[in-house]
């Protein structure tokens, strides 16, 4: 530790993304930068009749080398932590620490395989997940558990940054998983949310999400263990108050989660380098996003989705996206929107359709759900 | 943050009773789930059509909310970004999940596949109160006192004013909500650990 204080925000000390293009952050990373993605189309009668696009694990992957009793689900945290741990073994032990998982629907395939009984209800339930994996690593503390629809993984970096500024710990290990299974995807089927090729955040053709699965860690700390470590410096939550399962009409409670992010975090919109949207290629998310980004003035900001690379991965999505643009900062680059070509959204955006090189000091990322739910997210140097 | 806190006011629905501020106000006596909670949108007197389409997670939610509010909150008195939803359970949307698993066979709703996420409940009392603040559903096997109180203290040092709070779950017939209101300017019942806790279990 080189005890850098902290004088406002808190410290990423590591992390790592578990995705079908890589196991670690570095891997992934590559692969982004190479363009590659996780999504391949899908003919499969059994999960849903018509064809569909997907990041998925090929069904022979293996995340642990000692399986054990654990679900996939449970695999994909584990291995997602051990990872981004694995150079910090006194944290993991420390009563110090707390661990904070992510997810919409934890271990719901389940449910389609085993026989329904009242220890099938026990054992999916998110708090025996967590349970089961602190008890792998000895985590002293009893985890906290964030399940708030697609912006999980955004609020659960949240809630570490705010319980390590009020000094109840002094390291939060946010972790977000989430598996696709024929539960989720006959669901966004049922919506016509889904596209049958890549996904196309913010173009004029979108026709709907790629769904994925993968899961990623941040370790936050209040105090650095290198002078490249980047900072979580403010974030906010807000709700639509408006419909269950669609945007707000105009983005304003986006727009309001977005300055007071920036508020928390001592800068204006003109600070940020560049934002990582939601993107999901629906119609409705992608125009509030639109608006949302225009009244906070960002509309000239390079702006990307990730959704390309892998998939809408649920309550993943929010700490996938955040590792990706915390190392985008870092290496000064802006990754390109895979999907997008011409605007589709009724107000500017500066839609990054290529690679930018170039110095970054801060970032933004968005989330926005089903239950009219909303969050940002500000990070810099 | 660290200014003084209350809950202003507390509701319970379960065992088929519902309970403001620790005195009854209803008792449906002995009815399934779902009559139980028609029984006491009616004698609530409010109309919102909207209530008949929600999940039982959702209607519990909302009804304890309307009782939680009656009298409590004008309307107007709090701008709608300063009004924060902070609420647990432990069997997350599990109720729904059977529900809409059981259609999926013969064509996906839509309309179940909404419900199968826990913080649905937090959309249905913010569209129905106006509320525009933060909002965060946790699991947890049990209420944890604890963390309830350091959640809410977050949230509302960091943007809220004001904070409906609490646990709503329900699995089955099995079902219980509490839910605190908590106000900074107000008098009232002193915002802490051990009276979260103390609420909670005295009902």
């Amino acid at each position: 530790m080189d005890g850098q204080q902290l004088h406002k925000g808190v410290f990423v000390i590591a992390d790592n993304i578990l995705s079908p293009i890589g196991s670690t952050t570095a891997e992934n990373m590559r692969h982004l930068k190479s363009g590659e993605s996780g999504v391949q189309q899908y003919i499969d009668t059994n999960i849903l009749p018509d064809t569909f696009s997907a990041s998925l694990f090929s069904q022979s992957h293996t995340f642990l080398e000692q399986e054990g009793d654990y679900t996939k689900f449970e695999q994909l945290l584990i291995a997602s932590i051990t990872d981004s741990v694995k150079e910090l073994p006194e944290i993991v032990s420390s009563e110090r620490t707390i661990l904070i998982i992510s997810s919409t629907k934890g271990n719901i395939s389940l449910l389609e395989t085993e026989t329904h009984n009242t220890g099938l209800y026990q054992r999916i339930a998110l708090h025996t997940s967590a349970g089961l994996v602190a008890q792998h690593f000895g985590f002293v503390h009893t985890p906290i558990i964030v399940s708030n629809a697609c912006i999980s993984g955004v609020v659960a970096i949240i809630t570490g940054m705010r319980l390590l500024q009020s000094r109840d710990y002094d390291h939060a290990i946010v972790v977000g998983a989430d598996v696709i299974s024929k539960f989720v995807l006959s669901g966004f089927g049922s919506f016509q949310a889904l596209s049958d090729e890549l996904c196309k955040p913010f173009d004029k053709d979108r026709k709907g999400i790629n769904l994925g699965e993968g899961a990623a860690t941040v370790v936050l700390s209040t105090v650095a263990n290198n002078r490249d470590n980047l900072k979580i410096l403010g974030g906010a939550i807000s709700n639509d108050a408006n419909h269950i399962s669609g945007p707000s009409r105009t983005g304003e409670e986006l727009a309001w989660a977005i300055n007071e992010a920036l508020a928390e975090a001592d800068l204006t919109y003109s600070d940020i380098s560049f934002i990582s949207a939601h993107g999901t290629a629906t119609m409705y998310n992608d125009e509030m996003e639109a608006n949302a980004i225009n009244i906070a003035g960002m509309q000239t900001i390079p702006v990307n989705s990730l959704k390309g690379y892998y998939g809408h991965t649920l309550g993943a999505a929010g700490l996938i996206e955040t590792v990706v643009s915390l190392h985008s900062l870092k290496e000064g680059i802006i990754l390109p929107t895979p999907g997008f070509q011409n605007s589709g959204v009724s107000k500017p955006l500066n839609v990054s359709a290529e690679m930018f090189k170039g110095p970054l000091e801060n970032g933004l990322k968005t989330a926005s759900g089903f239950g009219g739910c909303n969050a940002a997210l500000v990070f810099g140097k | 943050m660290t200014e003084q806190k209350y809950i202003t006011a507390w509701c319970s629905v379960f065992n088929n009773k519902v309970a403001k501020n620790g005195m009854q106000l209803f008792d449906g006596k002995t009815v399934s789930i779902d009559e139980f909670v028609v029984g006491v949108y009616k004698y609530l007197q409010v109309q919102y059509p909207k209530f008949y389409k929600m999940d039982n997670l959702s209607k519990l939610g909302w009804l304890a909310t309307e009782v939680l509010l009656k009298d409590n909150i004008e309307k107007g008195s709090y701008a709608p970004e300063q009004i924060a939803v902070v609420l647990a359970n432990a069997n997350a949307s599990l109720d729904s999940d059977l529900r809409y698993l059981a259609s999926v066979k013969d064509g996906a709703s839509p309309a179940l596949f909404v419900y199968t996420l826990p913080n649905i409940v937090i959309g249905e009392i913010c569209i129905r109160n106006g509320f525009k603040g933060e909002n965060t559903f946790y699991i947890a096997a049990h209420f944890d006192a604890a963390m309830m109180y350091r959640q809410v203290s977050e949230t509302m040092g960091h943007k809220a004013e004001v904070c409906v709070c609490g646990w709503v779950d329900v699995f089955g017939e099995d079902y219980k909500a509490v839910l605190f209101l908590v106000e900074t300017h107000k008098e009232g019942i002193p915002f802490s650990e051990t009276n979260l806790k103390k609420l909670f279990e005295s009902n």
